[in-house]
């Protein structure tokens, strides 16, 4: 597919130069990158770039709605514990109350988003290797609007790259990226966006025209003087696809408990962790979270709940004496894998908050053993808390909570993003936050 | 004197637009930027400069020397450069788990094997391979088939 710059550039220029009068020269050789003979391939054409540009106009468009959500889903204006952005300002602008239904909804939307993103990449690298003759074109402004596109074009090509590449490298737990994921993934969109919102408003008129257009190619990507094709440009976008193709089908198995096996490739594809009730996928183990067994057992263990009425302290056999109840709710990550439902037994939140003088569920601070990790306070609002599926888990399918489950007792609220059911729970707050 | 020829305006249109980007990208940008300024934009310029001018000219260069290499039979690329590509893709997307350069924190964090992900990304890249050989000998067998039968 790719005829692009090469090695042997350089040598063939000297050649060329030491035999000016050369018979076997009907035109001149590519020089440099920036002599448009110098890209060769008979793919680039207008076509071809704005079929890839169309297809990752509708597939960014919806990386960047469902990334929006997953923001919401963390209720970040609620409280300072589950805001990694505080100095958003207007960013948060359009942020609202994330619902408790229907309850696979972030293991949907964040499922998407990771899902669709990996997807993408074969489309990004064949949209950006269309292109690439653009970035040495000469002179390097004809106007000062063209000069203005052409910087606007690095924050274009360099704000994708950011966030596929931050987006990637987080889900494989590499965490080389210059800072917290959170704050350079969510800002880093904005920077992105605003490139891509201009870029799609001057391109796509063209693009749709390009893509309908059957007569013969012209225009500045077209290669003056093309090399032999070794494949069509269908073949090429076959190509393209099928690497799509295959990176999908080895991904998405990791937000289905009976598909897991067919990620191959993906972080939580594969094998579960172990056999049994409790064998579901983890996102941080027991170990890896700092929490030590005798802090856990059941004669250290104690849960504090706080509200108007005063402080309660239940041991799990008190808790066990509660009303209660069983729902069937997925643990969905961030970083875009996701079980099944899971059946979940426990107590109501909203029986808790009752226990310490709140009839009418208010938010809630819910505060783990952990000792570090970003999540290890995390904030519920009075719709969460107020729900009848959500729960202070004690068991899941029919056992008690495994140590890297939360062992003695976790949070599950409905739609909510893995990291706000908290495990270890320690001590929850009733009240305003 | 000869007046300095000045750069032509441009589309208004097109002028208010790139404004309007601007103006939020540094909106968001100085957010962007508050935690390590200098190390975001080692990334994001870096990213850019690394794909362009690294990564694109590698590839590139990697399918030109096997189309040189095919000779006279150009069309028999695709056989190589198909799975190639595939396999070259997966290792680029994967590799963190594949190099096992995160195998402690993600065996202490996911309670997962963290050794099964170069394993099976080898059995991908065979598979593609030998998807490829045997499409290959399928296609040569048919062409041969077809071919009229030379005189004895």
């Amino acid at each position: 597919m790719v005829r692009g710059p090469a090695l042997g550039v350089a040598r063939a220029y000297r050649r060329g130069m030491a035999r000016p009068d050369s018979p076997a020269r009907s035109r001149p050789l590519p020089r440099t990158p920036f002599s448009p003979a110098f890209w060769r391939s008979p793919l680039r054409g207008p076509w071809l770039t704005s079929v890839l540009g169309l297809v990752l106009l509708g597939g960014i468009t919806v990386l960047f709605l469902t990334g929006l959500l997953s923001y919401a889903a963390y209720n970040p204006d609620l409280s300072t514990v589950n805001d990694k952005t505080p100095d958003k300002g207007l960013l948060g602008f359009y942020l609202f109350s994330w619902p408790t239904d229907p309850h696979w909804l972030y293991r949907l939307t964040q499922g998407v988003h990771v899902t669709l993103g990996i997807t993408l990449i074969p489309v990004l690298l064949a949209k950006l290797w269309s292109v690439v003759p653009k970035l040495f074109t000469l002179p390097l402004a004809r106007s000062l609007a063209h000069a203005l596109e052409r910087v606007s074009l690095l924050l274009l090509v360099g704000g994708a790259l950011f966030e596929f590449v931050t987006g990637v490298l987080n889900v494989q737990l590499d965490y080389v990226f210059p800072g917290s994921f959170y704050p350079l993934h969510f800002y880093g969109a904005w920077v992105f966006f605003a490139a891509f919102v201009a870029h799609a408003a001057l391109k796509t008129p063209a693009a749709v025209r390009n893509v309908r257009q059957l007569r013969a190619e012209h225009g500045e990507l077209v290669s003056p003087s093309p090399a032999a094709p070794t494949v069509s440009r269908r073949g090429a976008l076959g190509l393209v696809g099928g690497g799509s193709l295959l990176l999908l089908v080895t991904t998405a198995g990791q937000s289905f408990d009976p598909l897991r096996r067919t990620a191959l490739l993906a972080p939580h594809g594969g094998a579960e962790p172990a056999t049994g009730p409790g064998g579901f996928q983890i996102n941080k183990t027991a170990a890896y979270a700092g929490i030590h067994a005798d802090e856990t057992s059941e004669e250290a263990w104690r849960l504090v709940v706080v509200g108007r009425a005063g402080t309660v302290r239940l041991s799990r056999p008190e808790l066990l004496q509660l009303p209660l109840h069983s729902s069937s709710l997925p643990i969905a990550c961030v970083e875009g894998w996701s079980t099944s439902d899971q059946g979940w037994r426990g107590v109501r939140l909203r029986d808790l908050a009752a226990l310490v003088g709140y009839d009418d569920p208010p938010d809630v601070l819910v505060e783990s053993l952990q000792r570090h990790g970003a999540f290890r306070r995390a904030a519920l609002r009075a719709n969460q808390v107020a729900d009848p599926r959500s729960l202070l888990a004690l068991y899941v399918n029919g056992e008690e909570l495994t140590p890297d489950h939360g062992h003695p007792a976790r949070v599950v609220v409905p739609a909510a993003p893995g990291v706000l059911n908290t495990k270890w729970v320690a001590r929850m707050t009733f009240g305003e936050l | 004197m000869p007046q300095p020829r000045l750069l032509p305006v441009g589309s208004p249109l097109q002028l208010l637009l790139l404004g309007c980007s601007f103006a939020l990208a540094a909106y968001a940008g100085l957010r962007l930027f508050t935690e390590d300024w200098f190390g975001v934009a080692l990334w994001f310029v870096g990213a850019a400069l690394l794909h362009d001018l690294v990564l694109l000219p590698l590839y590139a260069t990697l399918d030109r020397a096997l189309v040189r290499g095919a000779g006279r039979h150009r069309d028999r690329v695709a056989y190589v450069r198909v799975p190639a590509a595939l396999s070259l893709l997966l290792l680029l997307v994967w590799f963190p788990l594949i190099s096992g350069r995160v195998a402690g924190r993600y065996a202490s964090a996911t309670g997962l094997p963290p050794d099964g992900f170069l394993t099976r990304w080898l059995l991908l890249t065979a598979a593609l391979f030998g998807g490829s050989a045997v499409l290959f000998v399928l296609r040569l067998r048919r062409a041969t088939k077809e071919r009229p039968p030379t005189a004895h």
